[in-house]
């Protein structure tokens, strides 16, 4: 089993109002939290991205955890204060470019001696690209436009195919007995040439991670990541995932070992398997605010429903479905299916609009005593529903202390986790072959 | 300029490549017991070598005062990461950031990007002074009391300390606000090479350290005035500017060839200004040149680090510091501190006092 610290931070789970919780900014949280995972014996550390400020109805999302700092130079810092715990990053392949990128990620690699990870997200609206030179032309909705022209069009995961081959041709243009060969490379998105500054880092390359979930996400992880990054977090729908992935790689002369599948979880311990049910109610009542819940409904229904009471029913008009009312975070897929369902839930239980927010969007995957939970992570992945997990906690940044403290020891004596490092890095810790060396 | 001021000391502790933390670590803690205001690392993506930002954000936890300041290439990168990335190794190392703004001028370095051809120092040091100008407008995007966590209404951030920074440079723009909280410091420092023409209009404007190159004590005063009055055409106080003179420094022959006094001092060698001798001229030569007032202090680049830095640190700063012209402890912790630069006050603060809304 594998297993990663997920920092919380920008979404709508981190419950910033406990007492407990501290900075999502400070470096103290960063530490600790790394730390805690070390002591646990994790595969890895890892933060998200995102790179503009979220909005609702044109205004700054003000209700969750806002700000964040950068990745890399976070987890530069935190291989000063750890010794054997992957560092993961998740940078975007859209608004980078891949000579620049692969020196930081190899000097990441070479500093933390092997323990460098990428996870390569491809978010690409317009909205974004207000920060950025590159701009909002590869905005989805713009992309039939785009096609075609030379070094602009494809997809973002044609970018993103790209980007990681042209990062991997530039780690390979090092001998791995440390001589530097000129780099050409000539494609749709990418036309670089010239000589990587930085030699061949201790794993080679460093671990890619893929995180999205359509066809065209799944082949690309495939066919060239490592390690995947998914919101499977049941057994049913993780084992249909992990079925479907993994089939995907013998077309890529991969075997099922060479990528990992990793769903993002949460996990609510209590004493008892009745105590954890009733803080994982608690925690839902918290992230979900009376103003949390009208905000949901918006993301929904896409409009303004601020005059609407969170104890109250839901409103009877119906989704609009053209709005921009949500920016910089992932859409609601089908809105009028997503508010029948509602409804009906609402109507069958009698449901005030906040109920019905807690009970539609639970994402809590394992609750119960350390046993229960042990039992059930072992479960996934002896039955082929993950490979491991990227634990999601609420709490910044005291979230997985209970977790290693009470649920680690009891996997360590099923013998379904590590007692110790066996190697140095991350590679070794995934059980991940060191990367061909292709001159 | 009559009052003689505190005097300012900074090392490089680049050299020769190195790609393990621990020679930079141990560099670093050498420049840290001597109470350097500040180490640099240079950087370029045509050089050999590691990212210095990185680099220096790996070496911030294993320091405690020491600033860092890594080269910061603003031409073929993305000037929001370039701010996220300056204001994170700030918040990483508890205020002691800074970076040195340089441009890439080569055909070699455009190619690895492949966006766009090399242009000419003037069109990159504007487009540099734009970045500069933009990642200031960032760090003062969030005002620092922009996080209040007000549990009654549910509302963690005051948006309206929240501020878009719309920003048209000639090659970019940028809508904001900043993704990263306002830095300790409230804006890291800027330190640029003003020996280049180009680059010192963009350092008298937007620079809160300048690197000089000079052969004399009355050359320096003279750069050091120019800029000064170029800060103030430009409506900064000439007082914020820290000018320090940069000396290329091999300390190697001291033991074999000790030569007396000045005559071992500055030379100008290519584009920078070389001095060879021992510990003790090296003392003498910053005792007289600040001692007239010429300039805040000296930028040291050890020719071989390990060799070098030991010396300037246990023989010419001990003796700066025996004579009481150099400081033998930190009294502050932020790199400001170290410089005596004030912490920036929010732009967008005095406004909202003011009564103004945003
Ligand atoms: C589990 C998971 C985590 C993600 N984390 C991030 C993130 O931190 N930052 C980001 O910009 N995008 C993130 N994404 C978005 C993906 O990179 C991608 O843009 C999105 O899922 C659309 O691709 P798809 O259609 O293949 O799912 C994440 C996606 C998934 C499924």
């Amino acid at each position: 089993m594998h297993l990663a610290a997920h920092f919380p931070g920008v979404n709508s789970t981190t419950v910033w109002t406990d007492p407990r919780s501290r900075s999502q900014i400070d470096f103290s949280s960063f530490e600790h939290l790394a730390r805690t995972a070390e002591r646990g014996r994790f595969d890895f550390f890892f933060l998200a991205e995102g790179l503009r400020l979220r909005e609702h109805n044109g205004r700054i999302h003000d209700l969750d955890v806002v700000g964040r700092p950068e990745s890399l130079t976070v987890l530069n810092a935190l291989a000063a204060v750890t010794e054997r715990l992957g560092l993961a990053a998740t940078v975007n392949a859209t608004f980078n470019e891949p000579y620049e990128l692969a020196r930081r990620l190899a000097t990441l690699d070479h500093l933390s001696a092997g323990r460098a990870a990428w996870n390569v997200v491809t978010s690409s609206d317009a909205f974004t690209g207000e920060n950025f030179r590159r701009g909002g032309y590869l905005d989805r909705a713009d992309l039939p436009q785009v096609l075609g022209s030379a070094r602009t069009g494809g997809t973002p995961y044609t970018r993103a195919a790209e980007f990681v081959a042209t990062a991997r041709e530039l780690w390979d243009s090092w001998t791995p007995d440390g001589t530097s060969r000129p780099f050409t490379h000539t494609g749709q998105h990418f036309e670089i040439s010239g000589e990587f500054t930085v030699p061949r880092s201790p794993q080679g390359h460093p671990v890619v991670i893929q995180a999205g979930d359509s066809g065209e996400g799944r082949e690309f992880a495939a066919s060239t990541a490592d390690v995947i990054f998914t919101r499977h977090g049941t057994l049913e729908a993780g084992r249909a995932f992990y079925a479907d992935v993994k089939a995907r790689l013998a077309a890529y002369g991969r075997q099922p070992d060479d990528l990992k599948i990793m769903p993002g979880v949460t996990v609510v311990l209590g004493d008892t398997d009745a105590e954890a049910q009733e803080n994982a109610a608690e925690i839902r009542r918290l992230q979900v605010s009376p103003q949390n819940a009208i905000l949901a409904l918006e993301q929904v229904w896409g409009r303004d429903l601020s005059s609407y009471d969170p104890d109250g029913p839901l409103p009877d008009i119906d989704p609009d479905l053209g709005s921009d009312l949500v920016q910089g975070r992932v859409r609601v897929a089908d809105p009028l299916a997503v508010a029948a369902k509602w409804r009906a839930l609402s109507e069958a239980k009698g449901l005030s609009i906040r109920r019905t927010v807690i009970e539609s969007t639970a994402r809590q995957s394992f609750i119960g005593s350390p046993e229960t939970v042990a039992a059930d992570l072992e479960k996934f992945v002896a039955t082929d529903a993950a490979d491991g997990f990227i634990l999601v906690p609420h709490l910044t940044p005291g979230g997985l202390d209970d977790f290693v403290d009470r649920v680690v020891p009891l996997l360590q004596e099923r013998g379904a986790f590590r007692s110790e490092y066996t190697g140095s890095t991350l590679r070794s810790h995934l059980g991940l072959a060191e990367p061909v060396w292709k001159g | 300029m009559s009052a003689i001021r505190p005097l300012h000391l900074a090392a490089e502790i680049g050299g020769p490549p190195r790609y393990d933390a621990a020679s930079h670590v141990a560099l670093a803690r050498l420049a840290e017991g001597g109470a350097l205001d500040f180490v640099t690392l240079n950087d370029s993506f045509a050089r050999p070598g590691p990212d210095a930002l990185a680099v220096l954000a790996r070496v911030a936890p294993a320091t405690t005062r020491i600033g860092l300041v890594p080269t910061v290439t603003t031409t073929h990168t993305e000037p929001f990461h370039v701010s996220s990335a300056v204001a994170t190794l700030d918040w990483v190392s508890k205020g002691r950031a800074g970076w040195q703004t340089d441009v890439s001028t080569t055909e070699a370095e455009a190619r690895l990007f492949g966006r766009r051809a090399a242009a000419p120092p003037a069109a990159l040091w504007q487009e540099a002074g734009e970045v500069a100008d933009v990642g200031a407008r960032l760090w003062d995007s969030w005002e620092d009391d922009a996080e209040i966590r007000d549990v009654a209404t549910g509302r963690f951030v005051d948006r309206d300390k929240l501020h878009y920074v719309d920003f048209e440079g000639s090659t970019f723009s940028v809508r904001g606000p900043a993704i990263v909280p306002r830095p300790p410091q409230g804006r890291p420092v800027t330190v640029i090479d003003g020996t280049s023409g180009p680059a010192r209009e963009a350092a008298a404007r937007h620079a809160d350290v300048v690197l000089v190159r000079a052969t004399s004590p009355e050359q320096a005063a003279a750069l050091a005035d120019e800029l000064r009055r170029g800060a103030a055409a430009h409506g900064r106080d000439p007082d914020s500017l820290r000018v320090l003179v940069a000396l290329t420094v091999d300390l190697g022959d001291a033991e074999t060839t000790p030569e007396p006094g000045l005559e071992s001092g500055p030379q100008l060698a290519g584009r920078g200004t070389y001095f060879r001798g021992g510990p003790v001229d090296l003392a003498e030569l910053i005792t007289q040149w600040h001692r007239g007032g010429a300039v805040d202090g000296f930028h040291l680049t050890p020719i071989t680090p390990e060799r070098d830095l030991e010396r300037i640190v246990n023989g010419t700063v001990a003796l700066l510091q025996h004579r009481s012209l150099f400081r033998t402890f930190y009294p502050g912790g932020t790199l400001r501190e170290h410089l005596g630069l004030s912490r920036p006050a929010n732009r967008h603060a005095p406004a909202r006092t003011a009564g103004g809304t945003s």
